[in-house]
């Protein structure tokens, strides 16, 4: 069955220079292992393909239940350079949380 | 008094120093600080007024009067707090003193003496985090202030430098308490060690006592952005969040083993739980085993989180590792312009509208070979967050905002670039307002450089004068 990230967890994303990292917190333990299992740092990096120009660096944090991406060269330079509304990143978490999974 | 002397007592502690934060950056909510003062027992209050690409502001503005320069958002809290800081004995701990945190002291100290409270202040003020006189002098002896996210060479852009600022971290704040300070001013530290220093000083933890200065440090992460940790910007559940509009701003409960409790006060807005401080803990941070400030490396795989009530989320088990031999420099430096203009077409066909003029006013811009390099269209209200994951908009969508945007290093092409902007509403597709590109200006984008700086090359240097 196909649902949306949203349905099992919740995110939050900021900015460091022209890097965006988003933590992403499974709503309950047993979702942590499926966003480990389905929601990888490739997985990611596809995701974000038109947005994210480098690569997608996936850390654990088990005892939080959540996962943090780090997404390089995300922000058209920076955000004091970059053309972009969201220059800082701030909606990134929320459209990581459209990716669609597969669960049993 | 202990606000929940129970608790402190039946983990046989002492009573936690409560520690607030009432500015998450320059601009924050103008009635935080003084709610947090008025609305319940605190020990210490921390104000955070300094982001990326404030203190090459505050450069510009000490540029033009030598005694500006600082966050003076920071003189309203004083001038309207000043009652309960002095009666009450709440000390502040600010970075409020952003370029001239010596002039900020001044009027800080004027402030307090025009509200009769001279002689029974001190005030302790950090500095020594502005090495742009001794740049090229550090330069010449071989620093090279590498940008650690690209690796060039600062050479590459010396002249185009507008401030040069090295992030200290908790000591200098805590000797300033220890000398007796009930306000203390900083120019550029780490956001954390503003409630870092406060409990280095009251529970006397030593500098390499790494889990417990990694446990501050978190703490002082925690709420670094105020109210992103009691339900701002909070994603879990957010309609259900109470009462908003008298948000609480948060609190540390800090106890001297390193545990902790994040709260706010009774009775206001907001919550404080487990998946909402789990989102401000994630924010902004990159390896969470190496979270590098300039007072230790904090592990964030060693959080054990519990909530302890309404409005109490407790931190434990918190470990750490030694602190490099490096600090981080904050530069920022002169990287062009760059400006946005904005249309806003309504139904019928408004996204066809939009994207038509667009294309116009590009075909436009070609042809008079104006030198940017950059240009950015988005389409509010379609997809301007999220790009082409967003979908195509419904047909009869009622508006959509053309959001254009170009970047030159040189200011004229984006000048000229915006004055092409507002004409398309008499010559390009119809039902078209919201003309904000008529008043848009051409803004420089001052650009930021981080870079590391040998400990053994710089000295903070705190000074505590009494007011």
């Amino acid at each position: 069955m196909k649902i949306q990230l949203r349905q099992i967890a919740h995110a939050r994303s900021g900015d460091k220079g022209d890097d965006v990292n988003i933590g992403l917190i499974a709503l309950t333990p047993q979702d942590y292992a499926v966003l480990v299992r389905e929601v990888t740092a490739s997985r990611v990096k596809k995701h974000f393909a038109e947005i994210c120009r480098g690569e997608v660096e996936r850390y654990e944090l088990p005892n939080l239940y959540a996962l943090n991406f780090v997404l390089h060269h995300a922000l058209d330079g920076g955000g004091l350079v970059s053309l972009r509304m969201d220059n800082q990143g701030k909606t990134y978490s929320a459209a990581l949380l459209r990716m669609e999974i597969n669960v049993p | 008094m202990s606000p929940h002397p129970s608790l402190a007592k039946a983990a046989g502690r002492g009573t936690p120093v409560r520690i607030a934060n009432g500015s998450a950056f320059w601009g924050d909510s103008q009635e935080a600080p003084l709610e947090l003062l008025r609305g319940g027992l605190l020990d210490y209050l921390t104000l955070d007024y300094l982001a990326e690409i404030t203190m090459s502001i505050l450069q510009k503005l000490k540029a033009r009067d030598p005694r500006a320069g600082y966050a003076h958002d920071f003189l309203g809290v004083i001038k309207r707090g000043a009652r309960d800081i002095v009666e009450r004995g709440v000390k502040v701990v600010t970075n409020a003193g952003g370029m001239n945190p010596v002039g900020c002291c001044d009027a800080v100290a004027a402030v307090l003496q025009a509200a009769g409270y001279g002689g029974r202040m001190k005030i302790g003020v950090v500095t020594g985090d502005d090495i742009m006189p001794q740049l090229d002098a550090m330069l010449e002896r071989g620093l090279s202030f590498t940008n650690i996210d690209t690796g060039e060479l600062l050479s590459t852009i010396r002249p185009r430098v507008q401030s040069a600022n090295v992030y200290f971290g908790a000591f200098p704040i805590a000797e300033a308490l220890s000398g007796g300070a009930d306000i203390v001013i900083t120019g550029r530290c780490n956001d954390a060690a503003l409630a870092l220093g406060p409990m280095v000083h009251e529970f006397g933890w030593m500098a390499d006592d790494w889990d417990r200065i990694s446990a501050g440090t978190i703490a002082g992460h925690v709420i670094e952005c105020g109210a992103q940790c009691t339900g701002g910007n909070c994603q879990a559940d957010w309609e259900s969040i109470p009462d908003f509009a008298r948000i609480g701003y948060p609190i540390i409960e800090a106890e001297s083993d390193g545990s902790f409790v994040i709260t706010k006060h009774t009775g206001t807005g907001g919550r404080v739980d487990v998946p909402g401080v789990t989102e401000q803990l994630l924010y902004e941070i990159g390896d969470p085993k190496n979270y590098i400030t300039p007072d230790g490396i904090a592990d964030f795989t060693t959080i054990q989180l519990k909530q302890q009530g309404l409005d109490r989320v407790h931190f434990s088990g918190i470990k750490g590792r030694a602190a490099t031999d490096s600090y981080k420099v904050s530069i920022s430096y002169s990287a062009g312009f760059k400006a946005v203009g904005t249309l806003a077409y309504s139904w019928p066909d408004a996204y066809k509208k939009a994207r038509a003029a667009d294309k116009i006013l590009r075909q436009r811009l070609d042809r008079l070979g104006l030198k940017l390099d950059a240009i950015h269209s988005e389409f509010v209200g379609v997809n301007a967050c999220h790009g082409e994951m967003s979908g195509e908009p419904a047909n009869d969508i009622a508006e959509v905002v053309l959001r254009i945007g170009a970047r030159s290093m040189e200011k004229a092409p984006v000048e000229r670039f915006l004055k092409e902007i507002v004409p398309i509403a008499l010559n390009g597709p119809p039902s078209v307002t919201g003309l904000n590109a008529g008043r848009s200006k051409v803004d420089e984008i001052i650009a930021y450089w981080p870079a590391l700086i040998p400990k053994t090359a710089v000295t903070a240097q705190v000074e505590v004068v009494s007011v």
